[in-house]
């Protein structure tokens, strides 16, 4: 064990970092373009009737593929990396950020509308605040599919725990797989803990008790 | 004083609302009422503009409602719709300062307001709870208090009391009545309900397919029905035996009750869902026990197993073939909001509230009119 740690402590750490790093950009970048389109979306209900499915059947297009097609174009930089991952993880909080906003029931609505709240207000006061449990659902599923997705980085030369296993595969080394995979598996727990966390901090109060029956 | 000037209006090709035109004239207590699709609903929503007229022009105070922006006027117009609609992620006091915020009140008046308001309901210790938290009466209660927050001149009101149960609904009613006239406030109130409207209006206005029937005070309503829809719609109230004498011809027979052995849990459940204050209590034989409240389970029910601590023997109670009269009088002198009715094995039989008491009165004036 010892031995290992001197042989791939470095290295690990290294990866472990740009890994967490790819991540982090990417689910952040996501999160805000999901929210965005999602909350645009909600504004018009009867185009998700078309842009849904299309977003269903681009999201079935293998990661490998895309990082593929936009390595051709964009070269061999993180930005492909994280323009690919992007968009990925923007998909389940858009989707979620819809669902969650039409899903808020129309009283509330009425009633923020009676009492004389702009569109707007509208959106930040009440809809948003009653969705967020849903969007926040939406961030942790993206979170944890880019934990996974990251590991496509190293296919063309930028870093990541991919490295130790495209490697580990190549050479026909167990240890190397595991040690990528392993800590990739543990990465994704941690951070799915941590957005259940911020679960519970968005969750208005008063809808806790609630959720929790 | 609000003016609808031959307002009409459509969905799709099906009129709603065909050439409607009248005067409500300040502090009036307003109700619309009609059989379901009668347009009374689209009448009410026109005044806040949630909903537009096609033609014809609607003035508050002699101005017309489309010079001035949606959102202000909305911010000037309370509104308490049916499904109460308290914002779930605000506290008690939040929602009620939604329109002064929204009118950037500042913090110190934002909370003499929640106060004062509060104050008037007895509901002061609820300021930081959440709606979730509160019997489906208090909730409209607080549902009331944000459409009178920023203190406008007129209140829309789009049935907010037919998803309650009726001794709730009743004190409601008392208590909206106070604040309109201690107020003076206009109120337009959206009701299927006859008892309700005879109850509280000034001034009913009966509408049917999208037309003003009758736009008549209570009173000249129950003499001079205008046409015979009116009529049915009164009812029993103009149609009468002589009047009845004994308390079973006046009590309500629909009454929750609970075995003394149940869960203090299990009583707050059921007050929760069928939105009332307090329960009645039996013992196994269905004998009446007493009364359990939902404000004693709160303080005391934490560490107790059951509600049998917790029941009073504080609600008067008289027995069937009793004189009503005695009933009444107690109603009406000591406030309280029920008599409970026993057979003679003990067994609840009903109760009788204050509607029973008007309902009496209504009877014995206008029962031979017509």
């Amino acid at each position: 064990m010892r031995e290992l740690i001197a042989l791939y402590g470095a290295r690990l750490a290294t990866d472990l970092l740009v890994h967490t790093a790819f991540v982090l950009a990417s689910v952040a970048a996501g999160f805000a373009l999901g929210l965005t389109f999602g909350v645009l979306l909600s504004r018009v209900p009867r185009w998700s009737g078309v842009i849904l499915p299309v977003i269903s059947v681009f999201q079935t297009i293998p990661g490998l593929v895309f990082i593929g097609l936009l390595f051709l174009w964009l070269g061999m930089v993180p930005a492909t990396v994280i323009t690919a991952l992007s968009i990925y993880a923007m998909f389940p909080v858009l989707k979620n950020t819809y669902t969650g906003i039409l899903g808020v029931e129309r009283q509330y609505v009425e009633a923020a509308r009676g009492c004389g709240m702009s569109h707007l207000q509208t959106l930040v006061k009440v809809e948003l605040p009653l969705a967020m449990p849903t969007i926040i659902a939406g961030l942790r599923m993206s979170a944890i599919y880019t934990v996974s997705w990251a590991v496509l980085a190293a296919m063309i030369g930028q870093g990541g725990l991919g490295e130790l296993i495209y490697q580990g595969t190549n050479s026909n080394n167990n240890t190397l797989i595991l040690l990528g995979a392993i800590p990739a598996a543990l990465l994704a727990v941690v951070i799915g803990a941590l957005i259940d966390l911020l679960q519970k901090k968005v969750t208005p109060r008063g809808l806790r008790k609630g959720a929790g029956r | 004083m609000i003016q609808f000037q031959n307002v009409c209006k459509s969905y799709g090709k099906t009129p709603v609302l065909k050439n409607v035109s009248f005067t409500i004239p300040d502090g009036q207590f307003v109700i619309l009422i009609g059989p379901s699709g009668c347009g009374k609903t689209t009448t009410m929503k026109m005044i806040n503009r949630l909903l537009e007229p096609d033609s014809g022009s609607i003035l508050i105070d002699g101005k017309d409602i489309r010079a001035s922006d949606k959102v202000s006027l909305r911010r000037h117009i309370g509104y308490v719709i049916q499904q109460i609609g308290l914002f779930p992620n605000m506290t008690v006091a939040q929602n009620i300062c939604v329109v002064p915020k929204l009118l950037k009140f500042d913090r110190t008046r934002c909370e003499d307001i929640v106060r004062e308001l509060l104050q008037m309901v007895d509901m002061e210790s609820y300021a930081d709870k959440y709606p979730s938290e509160l019997s489906g009466g208090q909730q409209q209660r607080i549902g009331v208090l944000r459409a009178l927050a920023a203190s406008p001149p007129v209140v829309l009101m789009d049935e907010p009391f037919s998803a309650l149960d009726p001794m709730t609904r009743e004190s409601l009613q008392d208590e909206v009545k106070n604040l309109q006239q201690k107020l003076n406030k206009t109120i337009v109130f959206v009701s299927h309900d006859m008892d309700e409207a005879l109850k509280l209006a000034d001034i009913i206005i009966f509408m049917a397919g999208g037309e003003v029937v009758q736009m008549a005070s209570p009173e000249e309503m129950l003499e001079h029905p205008a046409n015979s829809l009116v009529r049915d719609f009164l009812g029993k109230h103009t149609t009468g035996d002589a009047a009845p004498s004994t308390v079973e011809s006046f009590m309500r027979t629909n009454v929750l009750s609970v075995k003394r052995n149940r869960g203090v849990l299990e009583c707050a459940e059921r007050m929760a869902r069928g939105s009332v204050d307090t329960l009645l209590v039996t013992d196994e034989q269905k004998r009446y026990l007493g009364t359990v409240s939902i404000g004693d389970i709160r303080h005391w029910g934490q560490s107790l197993q059951s509600i049998e601590p917790l029941i009073r023997q504080t609600a008067r109670t008289v027995r069937v073939g009793d004189d009503a009269r005695e009933s009444f009088d107690y109603l009406l002198d000591s406030g309280a909001p029920y008599v409970v009715v026993l057979n003679e094995d003990e067994t609840i039989a009903g109760i009788v509230t204050k509607t029973s008491v008007a309902r009496s009165v209504a009877q014995s004036l206008w029962g031979d009119a017509t």
